[in-house]
């Protein structure tokens, strides 16, 4: 960091520095918040990209279009692409944004490690995306990494062990930093229970990513040595265990889940109670709902693994353990719906998306409970009834959120409105084509079509079929959403501070002019009553 | 769709019934949570459409901001969800009680995955069976990439193998799964039976086919292990025991002769590195 007086200097100019420079050296949290959020768009249509190649193949029986292993190589980087690249970005994003506006502080507390989590994200994404270039193409064992069929990866295996410990290191200092603004620097006056529910649930995604990231840094270090040092940690036949690496990456990889989901509760905690112009209903045990999911992901690793051959007392165990996860999620979906109860309800495009997130998210969950009961997931693992669950939570669920967080900060972002005809069109087509897309894949798995195939029996043809109509018109219509934010960067009504005048926006980012000035609360706002989103 | 065509007896949204006891409990039991969580989903969505059409601005509702927190109301809805719970997790405890007594079996078979075949080693009376099991030729030559052969037109397309595995029905069959190379998972719907085949592990699997129920099962590996996965399928081929017992001569009378080089590659069963038992 040759640059880190030259940046100190800029700094302290009202006015961020001019060209790249400003971007490069960014230290200021709306800055690197907006490169987040923009590095998680181009990374949402490389991902989805990827998918319309997996849903293309699978349009009818027979290879057409992919070899099995470009095809094995699509679903591998699309998975790690969308979880690593698209969905924890933009929540770092929003994070980075709101969440020094919403308790009241300058900045994020490190704003030069800040700038440094991010920057490793194009690097460590580079690296994944190059492995299509090298001898023996891109990872194609799955994003979950198992041995030893990952071992068998040519030239790209040690490039994604690279890029994945790139992200890990990335995510454990945007949650370091989280950690530190929320607990150092909300304005006086605002005591956690106080504190704006987004931070809430960030404030505990954080503690799960420090927790995790460094298992999965462990993990696939393992692989490395393995690999390239004739270690046998997860090679049966020099005495190793390959189970292990399952355990061990499900440890990571369960509160993997809930730091994709949790932040997007905290959105939709936001959003509903603006629009339904009332309190967020039960705000404490929403709180501590979050925080006992938070808990319980660390105790059930064991059902992704329920067909691995593992002692009945830990099937049993792990059965209960993830079965009680129903019951703090529970809480959240009925006190969101207490929310809605006798609100005054109207419908702009952030509150479309979180009534959707509402009913969608509740599907996956549905489906997470029959997943729980070990007998009958004897019969749903690994089939596309497994696909249908998980992408019903991440993207009516978590993508849905931060389509919903967009549409709702936006105007502070940038002081426009944006078109919101066209917010609407997007919500509704999305929301069509996404149950194409993936209701049909449940009905697929029922029948007993495995998931990660590229090609597959004529009975199950036109249900595929279906299916890929529907992630066709999906993949089309992000395009309206692209145009939408595009659109309103460049201009359009201007919002005003409060920007959803008429509904019921709480909180500190409402006090301050749309768009938010570079430097906002350079000195602590006194936190009134009105302004504490549950007192 | 074809009933014909059906692999199992799945109607092509749902699980399929099956043809083991332990298919029929799975079956119920999924169609009891799934019922279960239809009628959550009834009073759920039911109370979220109607605060949607009730309580909207445009319809003049007036919000209550004085609802803000009820315990009793949040006691409610935690204690009711952990009851229905309870009733979904007893009778899931009892049947994998049963899916895990792998006692009293009366045949075994070593089931052992390869990239991308499967091998089958049969015990007990037919010890000394042995053979591999992939995917048939014409599925092979149909599923090439611009092989220009229509799917449609290959009987059971990537569902039918060259030798399928032989077994007695209303008998106990205990399978033996491990893997040579990767993670493999060996998986018949009908049977209600998945279980991974894992290198260095011996993973066990019971299932017992009701007797009437003979004829062919079909199911595919369900665990990613590369290029071919999806083109590894398992097809059981269920025979009353006098007819498996006839088949089991068979088997032995052709094997008489220097073992049959025609099945087996490179890979001996003596160099079989596995000595990990499980324990259960």
């Amino acid at each position: 960091m040759a640059n880190a007086h030259e940046i100190a200097h800029d700094d302290h100019h009202d006015q961020p520095a001019t060209g790249i420079k400003r971007w490069l050296f960014a230290t200021n949290h709306k800055d690197i918040g907006t490169m987040y959020l923009v590095f998680s768009l181009i990374m949402f249509f490389v991902g989805g990209a990827m998918a319309m190649v997996i849903r293309a193949e699978l349009f009818q029986p027979g290879l057409q279009l992919v070899d099995p292993v470009l095809f094995n190589q699509m679903t591998t980087n699309h998975a790690l692409v969308m979880i690593f690249g698209a969905v924890m970005p933009a929540f770092v994003g929003l994070a980075n944004w709101m969440i020094p506006l919403q308790v009241g502080a300058p900045d994020m507390a490190l704003p030069r490690m800040n700038n440094f989590s991010f920057w490793l994200l194009p690097f460590a994404f580079t690296i994944l995306l190059s492995t299509f270039f090298v001898p023996g193409g891109a990872v194609a064992g799955g994003w979950t990494m198992y041995p030893p069929l990952v071992l068998q990866t040519g030239d790209s295996f040690p490039m994604l062990i690279f890029a994945v410990h790139l992200m890990g290191v990335s995510s454990i200092m945007g949650a370091i930093n989280v950690i530190v603004t929320i607990m150092n620097m909300r304005t006086p006056g605002m005591t956690l229970l106080k504190m704006p529910i987004f931070c809430w649930t960030w404030l505990i995604t954080a503690y799960l990513l420090i927790a995790v990231m460094p298992v999965l840094a462990g993990a696939v270090t393992m692989l490395l040595m393995d690999h390239f040092f004739k270690t046998s940690f997860f090679n049966a036949a020099g005495g190793g265990d390959p189970l292990m690496f399952e355990h061990v990456f499900w440890f990571f990889g369960h509160p993997e889940v809930y730091i994709m989901i949790l932040p997007a509760f905290g959105i939709v905690s936001e959003i509903i109670p603006t629009f339904a112009r009332k309190p967020l209903f039960g705000a404490t045990s929403m709180i501590y709902a979050t925080a006992s999911i938070g808990f319980l992901s660390f105790i059930v690793w064991g059902h992704h693994m329920f067909a691995d051959g593992m002692p009945m007392a830990a099937q049993l165990f792990f059965m209960m353990s993830t079965m009680l996860i129903a019951v703090p999620t529970g809480v959240k979906v009925f006190n969101w719906t207490a929310t809605l109860w006798r609100g005054s309800l109207s419908f702009e495009p952030p509150m479309l998306f979180a009534i959707g997130f509402l009913f969608m998210f509740t599907i996956g969950g549905f489906s997470g409970v029959m997943l729980a009961i070990v007998p009958a997931d004897f019969q749903y693992q690994n089939s596309y009834f497994v696909v249908a669950h998980f992408h019903y939570v991440l993207v009516p669920g978590a993508v849905f959120a931060i389509m919903g967080a967009v549409y709702y900060w936006l105007p502070k972002w940038t002081g426009n409105m944006y078109n919101l005809t066209l917010a609407k069109t997007h919500f509704w087509l999305s929301t069509i084509f996404v149950n194409v897309l993936f209701f049909p894949q449940h009905f697929l798995g029922l029948a007993g079509m495995p998931r990660r195939v590229p090609d597959y029996a004529v009975q199950f043809s036109d249900w595929n079929m279906v299916s890929s109509i529907g992630g066709f018109g999906f993949g089309l219509v992000q395009i309206l959403f692209a145009i939408a934010v595009i659109q309103c960067i460049r201009g359009g009504k201007k919002a005003s501070a409060q920007v959803w005048d008429g509904a019921r926006p709480i909180g500190l980012e409402w006090t301050i002019p749309s768009p938010a000035p570079y430097h906002s609360f350079t000195t602590p706002p006194v936190l009134d009553a009105a302004e504490a989103p549950h007192s | 769709m074809n009933a014909n065509l059906s692999p199992n007896t799945s109607n092509g949204y749902n699980l399929p019934m099956g043809v083991t006891d332990i298919s029929h409990e799975i079956y119920d039991l999924h169609m009891f949570v799934f019922w279960i969580c239809v009628g959550i989903a009834v009073v759920v969505f039911g109370a979220m459409i109607f605060s949607l059409i009730k309580f909207r601005k445009s319809q003049g509702a007036i919000a209550d901001t004085s609802m803000v927190h009820s315990t009793k109301a949040e006691v409610i809805w935690t204690a009711i969800p952990v009851i229905i719970l309870v009733f979904m997790a007893v009778p899931a405890a009892e049947t994998i009680l049963k899916m895990e007594d792998t006692r009293n079996s009366e045949l075994s078979i070593r089931v052992t995955g390869y990239q991308w075949k499967w091998q089958y080693q049969y015990m007990n009376d037919a010890t000394g069976i042995d053979y591999f099991s992939t995917l048939a030729q014409d599925s092979n030559f149909a599923r090439q990439l611009h092989s220009g052969i229509d799917p449609k037109s290959v009987p059971n397309y990537l569902l039918s193998v060259d030798k399928p595995m032989v077994v007695p029905s209303g008998t106990k069959v205990r399978l033996l799964l491990t893997s040579m190379d990767v993670i493999h998972a060996w998986w018949i719907p009908d049977f209600g039976a998945k279980r991974d085949a894992i290198p260095g592990f011996i993973n066990e699997l019971w299932f017992k086919v009701t007797p009437g129920k003979e004829g062919i099962y079909r199911g595919q590996c369900a665990a990613l292990c590369g290029r071919d996965h999806g083109f590894m399928p398992i097809v059981v081929d269920v025979r009353t025991p006098e007819d498996f017992k006839k088949w089991v001569e068979e088997q032995k009378a052709a094997q008489q002769p220097p073992s049959t080089p025609a099945v087996a590659p490179a890979t001996s069963p003596a160099a079989e590195p596995v000595h990990i038992a499980r324990l259960n």
